[in-house]
């Protein structure tokens, strides 16, 4: 049935264990649990898997696509897909129209399309048929049909039906009517598939041994982890996609691993009335010695800008993730995007410099969760640690987290005998590292007591407006930012022999670029990297620019705003420092990167364009 | 019923210069000033130890004075609205510690006002002292949220808005010790302060604390000769601690209200003119609007419920305050991250 009219042509390469696969659907029906059994079942059967979640800002109804990059390579970045599940009636035919030659598309055979693709396989499947002899009804039933789907592409990507069991029992966390209410539907659709598609595409997986040591998980969860083994105490926040899974996460690891031998918890979460109680609460808990986190993203941040500020001057401890969206404004809600860079090294007005760390991956979500809050404490001051909407929200794999190797770095904090050996004034710098000692409330010994201030202030934290006191504070603030570079993660360099070119970048991109740098050196032109993991700058950013004739800095904002702060920081180096800079909301897929790179590689290519 | 004031020392062997701040850098006059030095006698008569009281503030006049008072507490000058949120955080890092705050109108009826009302929805254990006199002294001038309706003030000309009372806005948003006192009335303050620190969480005392630069002509109900010849006090308070006795002399049926305070201590209400029943949640609501309505300026106790826990006893902390918890409750150990992890192989 539904066989195509002439043959597609064929895809030029082995594609098993080497496509993408999008599935279309309609938001809010259920499709999310289908989507993560084929991602999982892939990842159970050893081959490298990444699923990107691309949802409209809505609860029910609005157009969501869901995709699946297999690759036996390990490239985990978008790409546009050759597989296709069309089950949503509102875009099927954009969705048709969007596969190349030779790919292939599952469609449910209810939807009306006007769009044919003779050069493209195409399996119609009777949707409802298959679901008629359903016992289940009504919600049940429609978020049932999408196992279908699921069910159809076990038969024809030939995913062993046990992989599929064994993604329901994660997927459902070993409840097992949940399970096999699904797997019910799965087997259904998939002996019909037997029966009756004959496959004429070369999309197929096959089992392989490269996922046996890694976790497959979302980075909001990994870096809510991190927190929980970082000892956060208190952490305050409110709603807002897409870092509302992080708190989600959190709530739900601390009531099981943070326990106190007597069964208290050890740990506080608070939902604030907006953005500004929440960073004002982590302000007061830093203050107060607790650990404190939020998570939020761009229009938390900007809220929260007068607290930063506050956090900054009267040296606080805090830790601020901002998962980031599409600003500016309200912006692309459920998009992603590196926005938010310079807006949140420098949160506050006046002259304020913020430590931010920017993970790329799960692990470093897990390790900076817990380093932020050492960091933290560390520094006396806020930290933002700066992940987005792709890396937060969707499943990445990652090797098992590496447990934090120092203990709790609580930074310096007198104890009332301290106090009362050596005497205690808050703003002195005793160590020329800028860092001064603090008290916590509480402290008994005489004279261990101090007045916080978001005025100017004197040495004791006395007020003052004296110009002197105003310049000593301040210069010894950027004395402990210029402290901070040697305390913050090292970047991540890969130099290439010979390489003229380098490239910069930080967070999610490098997924893009690791695979665009491989396509590149495959074609005899080969460029250095560095992956930002933290500002302010360490020297050997200084070094790997010096060591390029140009550097290209590639980030998913309109205005290369880590460009300008990279020839703002060294601006004896800045003729050298180009800038890729682009957003549409999407991630940068591999081929993008290339072409974008290609003409700094190839000079004489960008004087003939 | 004064305790004595010419004792030297209190239980813990302090003096009231212990319990004082920097010299007040605000108006000679300033109603403020009266109040800061209310919050010095209180504490030294309470005998509180100063490093567990935690002293906030906002940013106004106000909000400079916990400089002045309590010296050898630890502090936190928080942004214009600000406070409640970073009290909160304090007192959650360690909720030990007795909090004061101190804001104005300004601070908490207009750019704080959403805080407010969440701190006392969350009921935080604080003392909350709101200096109220209805005008910005730092910008010079301009009327606050809590302006008299009709008021004429030279810079600001008249004001045409109705005024936020802060006090209905506590009982409507389930405070349960709502005051209102008078800057010029030094022992109500006292009294209805010492009540406020034996409370179970959010305790607001709106103080009407005339400012002597801007807004103290004779006429303004904020000013102190409106406030010495109209003040009219529901009743005369008296604290008695815990463990002291109370001696009662004659009184008149209804005419002596006792109040059982959160910490075992007890608020003595003797009724002035009317009978005004504190624990009446509505009563005390429609004698705030009655009040109101008839121009006049009512004190006192206005409303008292212990019932509702504080925000850290439903936080459900630790015995151990947060900030003070060892490592071994911070970090679980390595087995507990394998074991999570494995969840997601």
């Amino acid at each position: 049935m539904g066989s195509a009219m002439t043959t597609p042509p064929r895809i030029d390469r082995d594609v098993t264990n080497d496509f993408s696969l999008v599935v279309a659907t309609a938001n809010g029906t259920g499709s999310q649990t289908a989507n993560l059994t084929i991602l999982r079942a892939c990842f159970h059967m050893g081959i490298p898997v990444h699923g990107k979640n691309i949802f409209p800002s809505n609860i029910q109804g609005l157009p969501t696509w869901y995709h699946i990059r297999v690759s036996k390579d390990g490239y985990v970045a978008r790409r546009e897909s050759e597989v296709l599940v069309a089950f949503n009636q509102r875009t099927v035919d954009d969705d048709l129209r969007t596969l190349p030659p030779g790919g292939m598309a599952v469609v449910d055979s209810g939807l009306a399309h006007s769009v044919q693709r003779d050069d493209v396989h195409v399996y119609p499947i009777p949707v409802k048929a298959l679901m008629a002899e359903s016992e289940h009804k009504g919600k049940l039933r429609d978020y049932l049909a999408n196992m279908t789907f699921v069910g159809v592409l076990a038969h024809l990507l030939e995913i062993p039906l046990d992989s599929i069991e064994a993604a329901l029992a994660a997927q459902f966390g070993g409840k097992r009517k949940l399970v096999d209410t699904n797997l019910a539907v799965v087997r259904g659709a998939h002996a019909w598939a037997s029966a009756e598609l004959t496959k004429t595409d070369p999309f197929r997986v096959a089992p392989m041994d490269a996922t046996r040591d890694l976790v497959l998980m979302t980075g909001n969860e990994a870096g809510a982890l991190g927190s929980v083994f970082g000892g956060v105490s208190v952490a305050a926040w409110y709603p807002i996609t897409p870092s509302t899974s992080f708190i989600d996460a959190l709530r739900g690891y601390l009531p099981e691993l943070r326990r106190s031998e007597s069964g208290e918890a050890t740990y506080v979460v608070i939902q604030a009335e907006d953005e500004v109680a929440a960073i004002g609460m982590l302000v007061g808990a830093g203050f107060g010695g607790a650990r404190a986190l939020t998570a939020t993203s761009g229009p938390g941040i900007s809220l929260m800008a007068e607290f930063a500020g506050l956090g900054y001057f009267a040296e606080t401890p805090s830790v601020i993730w901002d998962v980031q969206r599409v600003g500016p404004s309200t912006g692309l809600p459920t998009r992603t995007g590196q926005g938010d860079l310079r807006f949140a090294y420098g949160l506050g007005h006046g002259d304020v410099k913020h430590v931010v760390l920017l993970p790329s991956s799960i692990e470093e979500c897990f390790e900076f969760g817990w380093r932020s809050l050492d960091l933290a404490e560390q520094l006396q001051t806020p930290v933002f640690v700066l992940s987005d909407l792709d890396l937060g929200m969707n499943n990445w794999m990652g090797e098992a987290f590496t447990y934090p190797e120092q203990p709790l770095q609580r930074g310096k904090v007198l104890t009332p005998a301290e106090v009362m050996e050596r005497g205690f004034a808050r703003y002195v710098d005793l160590d020329g590292d800028g860092i001064t000692y603090r008290t916590l409330p509480g402290n008994e010994a005489p004279g261990a007591a101090y007045f916080a201030r978001g005025t100017g202030h004197t040495t004791h934290a006395v007020y003052s407006e004296r110009a002197e006191d105003w310049v000593e504070n301040t210069e010894r603030l950027a004395r402990k930012f210029e402290t901070a570079r040697s305390y913050v993660p090292e970047a991540h360099e890969e130099r290439s022999p010979g390489a003229r070119v380098g490239v910069i970048a930080f967070g999610t991109t490098r997924y893009a670029i690791a695979e665009a740098r491989d396509a590149l050196a495959s074609e005899g032109l080969s460029c250095s990297s560095l992956r930002l993991r933290a500002l302010p700058l360490r020297e050997e950013v200084r070094d790997f620019i010096e060591a390029h004739e140009q550097v290209v800095v590639v980030e998913m904002n309109r205005d290369g705003q880590l460009a300008a702060i990279l020839r703002a920081e060294y601006p004896d180096l800045a003729p050298r420092i180009a800038s890729v800079a682009f957003l549409d909301g999407m991630p940068f897929t591999a081929s993008f990167v290339h072409r974008r790179l290609l003409p700094y590689l190839t000079p004489a290519a960008l004087e003939v364009a | 019923m004064d305790r004595p004031r010419t004792i030297a020392s209190n239980a813990i062997g302090l003096s009231r210069a212990d319990y004082g701040g920097s010299p007040s850098t605000l108006c000679k006059g300033c109603g403020h000033n009266s109040i800061a030095s209310q919050i010095v006698q209180v504490a030294f008569e309470l005998s509180l130890k100063p490093h567990q009281v935690l002293k906030f503030s906002g940013i106004g006049c106000s909000s400079k004075s916990p400089a002045y008072f309590l010296g050898m507490s630890h502090g936190f000058n928080a942004l214009h609205g600000r406070m409640p949120a970073l009290g909160t955080g304090a007192l959650i890092a360690n909720h030990t510690i007795r909090g004061i705050g101190v804001s104005g109108d300004g601070d908490t009826g207009s750019i704080g006002l959403g805080q407010y009302k969440h701190l006392l929805r969350r009921n935080v254990r604080m003392v909350y002292v709101i200096e109220n006199n209805g005008v910005y002294g730092l910008t010079k001038g301009q009327f606050s949220a809590t302006a008299d309706e009709g008021l004429e003030l030279k810079y600001a000309g008249q004001n045409t808005l109705p005024p936020i009372d802060l006090c209905q806005e506590a009982i409507a948003a389930g405070c349960g010790f709502v005051a209102r006192s008078f800057a010029g009335d030094a022992k109500q303050v006292r009294e209805l302060l010492k009540a406020a620190f034996s409370h179970r969480g959010t305790a607001v005392l709106d103080i009407i604390s005339p400012c002597v630069a801007f807004n103290n002509e004779d006429d303004s109900p904020k000013s102190y000769a409106y406030g010495k010849h109209h003040e009219k006090p529901l009743h005369e308070l008296g604290f008695i601690p815990p463990a002291e006795e109370i001696v009662i002399g004659e009184t008149e049926p209804g005419e002596l209200t006792l109040v059982s305070l959160h910490d075992g201590s007890r608020l003595k209400l003797r009724r002035i003119e009317e009978g005004h029943d504190p624990t009446d949640r509505a009563a005390a609501m429609s004698r705030l609007i009655e009040a109101e309505r008839r121009q006049e300026f009512i004190t006192g106790l206005l409303y008292y419920d212990a019932k509702r826990p504080s925000f850290s006893e439903t936080s459900h902390l630790p015995d151990t305050p947060l900030a003070l918890l060892p490592e071994s409750d911070l970090r679980p150990p390595p087995e507990a991250l394998e074991r999570t992890l494995q969840r997601y192989r």
